[in-house]
């Protein structure tokens, strides 16, 4: 993750109080209500919601395929309700977009459908056609030009749109699930290429997503959003390690299987039966500055076995995230040293059984 | 020829007028059929932009463009060739033969051809038009590079549809002096009972539509990915 300075960093994003109602046969339905967020230059900003929660309508108010209906909304400070015409269509040329269901047009072939977002842009054809080689060498398909996207795989097809969105050189790519439609492997080879392109093109990436392991992979920050409001919104990491929300909570459940130990108690497992002077513990990760060698340190120092049950540690950020369900075995008062010693290390400690 | 004097008496003996009958209706229909299919396109593309959910909502045009039509699909075509009668006659002067009968022909048959071209346009996928839109691309732009043209294959599809109904219609204006393969099968088929006359017309009409739909296939084919 390449470290961004938010203090220095401009803004791309700013959004204030941002409001849209959807309103049908006299009825009103609220999509977003009272959003604030701002995205800095070089971000990569998850919004998660699930589906329903307003995260499609917030991103198309980026780019004005929405109207919103209060607030305010500048994409490098120019604010986008007071665009039209013209000036509208200049912007959406420097913001890329990307979709779930990719939205290649069948009748033209790879290098046909990266054209089309140069044809107003570029007005020789040689011209054209040789940023579109670029383009499609960008995202490993110049072998593919003269292909019709039906005979493309949808990572394949993913990655024209990818080629797409970023012919006219935008600075901002707004990606709308843009992996949900894709298998776990594409998926990741996706997220690497737009976490390759995000490093050598300086690209600033908004990416909608309900899929918190797409956050986990590649966001340095993430907001979530529910009912139309940011519930909880923060660093990747801090949002991993101490969701506050109900919903983040859930959602970052949905990443880790450290859950699983209370299944294993109610269960009675063989595996989570203590004998006296066993204590069952679960340790996790809750603050960046964790690199030593802690369960060895633990048994070495303090004289007790520490027996691993399960573990579930991943890297945000450079700094390991997740934690372990240990059974701590040993002299009561060494086994309180060890847990005392651990907390102050920042590791956060629950005791599950004793 | 032994076959046709044998089998079709009465067509033998009027060959020249059955191919001169056959040759208006191809003019009627083509004629026709070039002139609805533009008429038809425009109106359906003003339907799908001015729609509530479209590009240009605009609820008046709409309101309006979507009543005519279905005014005038809900009239009969054979009540609607008669009553045109007086308005052909001052616009071309003349309300029978194949020049009067294109007039009410493209009135009879650019509403329904409307509706076709308009299902066709409806059948673009709205992520297409969408990711036209992020591109920056301008409203007339999108008509053209995207609903047209990623709609061709269905656009050929409902005019094969429109072309094949537009037969039909040329032979009911045979009845109000339309000239065409109608008004022979009318005047010697029916009218004086000469029964052959009558069974060459539909050999020929179906053999006509079956090339239409032949040459519509290929171009299917040909147009889609």
């Amino acid at each position: 993750m390449p470290n961004v300075n938010e203090n220095t960093a401009p803004v791309a994003v700013a959004i204030r109080e941002l409001k849209k109602v959807y309103r049908s046969d006299g009825e009103e339905k609220v999509a977003l209500h009272d959003v604030s967020l701002d995205i800095a230059e070089g971000d990569i900003y998850g919004i998660i919601g699930l589906s329903g929660a307003g995260k499609s309508t917030l991103v198309r108010c980026i780019n004005g395929l929405e109207r919103y209906d209060g607030g305010s909304l500048t994409v490098h400070g120019r604010e986008i309700a007071n665009l039209r015409g013209n000036d509208l269509r200049a912007l959406r040329r420097k913001i890329g977009m990307i979709f779930q269901s990719f939205n290649l047009m069948p009748s033209r072939t790879v290098a046909g459908n990266v054209e089309l977002a140069l044809l107003d842009s570029v007005n020789s054809k040689s011209e054209r056609k040789h940023e579109v080689e670029k383009l499609l060498e960008l995202v490993g398909l110049a072998d593919k030009a003269d292909a019709y996207p039906s005979e493309l795989s949808g990572g394949q097809k993913q990655r024209v749109a990818i080629a797409r969105a970023l012919a006219n050189k935008p600075d901002i790519l707004l990606s709308d699930e843009a992996t949900s439609a894709l298998d776990p492997n594409t998926t990741k080879s996706i997220l690497k290429l737009l976490r390759n392109l995000h490093d050598t093109l300086g690209l600033t990436i908004i990416v909608i997503t309900h899929q918190m392991s797409v956050i986990k992979q590649i966001c340095n920050k993430v907001a979530v959003i529910d009912h139309g409001t940011i519930v909880e919104e923060g660093h990747v990491f801090d949002i991993f390690a101490n969701p506050k929300a109900a919903l983040t909570q859930s959602f970052v459940a949905t990443t880790s299987n450290l859950g699983k130990i209370h299944d294993l108690l109610d269960e009675h497992s063989p595996l989570v039966q203590l004998e006296p002077g066993q204590v069952l513990l679960r340790m996790k990760y809750i603050s960046k500055e964790v690199s030593e060698a802690l369960v060895s340190h633990i048994s070495r120092t303090f004289g007790i076995d520490v027996n691993i049950i399960f573990g579930d540690i991943d890297v945000i950020d450079n700094a390991p995230l997740g934690g372990l369900v240990v059974i701590l075995d040993g002299a009561a008062d060494r086994i309180t040293a060890a847990v005392d010693y651990l907390k102050d290390r920042n590791i956060g400690i629950e005791v599950l059984a004793q | 020829m032994n076959i046709l004097t044998q089998w079709f008496p009465n067509v033998a003996n009027r060959l020249p007028e059955f191919i001169d009958s056959f040759v208006q209706t191809v003019i009627m229909v083509a004629v026709t059929g070039v002139i609805s299919f533009i008429l038809a396109t425009l109106i359906a593309v003003t339907l799908t932009l001015t729609e509530p959910a479209g590009l240009k909502p605009n609820a008046v045009v709409f309101n309006i463009v979507d009543k005519l039509i279905n005014l005038f699909r809900s009239i009969p075509f054979i009540i609607l060739a008669a009553a045109l009668v007086p308005v052909t006659r001052a616009l071309v002067g003349t309300a029978i033969g194949t020049k009067g009968a294109i007039f009410p022909l493209i009135i009879g048959i650019t509403p329904f051809f409307s509706r076709q071209i308009q299902s066709a346009l409806a059948g673009v996928d709205v992520g297409l038009v969408e990711a036209a839109e992020s591109m920056g691309m301008s409203v007339t732009k999108i008509v053209y590079r995207v609903y047209l043209r990623e709609a061709i294959p269905s656009i050929i599809r409902v005019s094969v549809i429109a072309i094949v109904s537009l037969v039909g219609l040329t032979a009911i204006v045979g009845i109000v002096g339309g000239g065409g393969l109608g008004d022979f099968a009318i005047r010697y088929g029916y009218q004086r009972y000469m029964l052959d006359a009558t069974y060459a017309t539909v050999i020929v009409l179906v053999v006509f539509i079956g090339i239409i739909e032949f040459i519509g296939r290929q171009l299917v084919e040909i147009t889609e990915h």
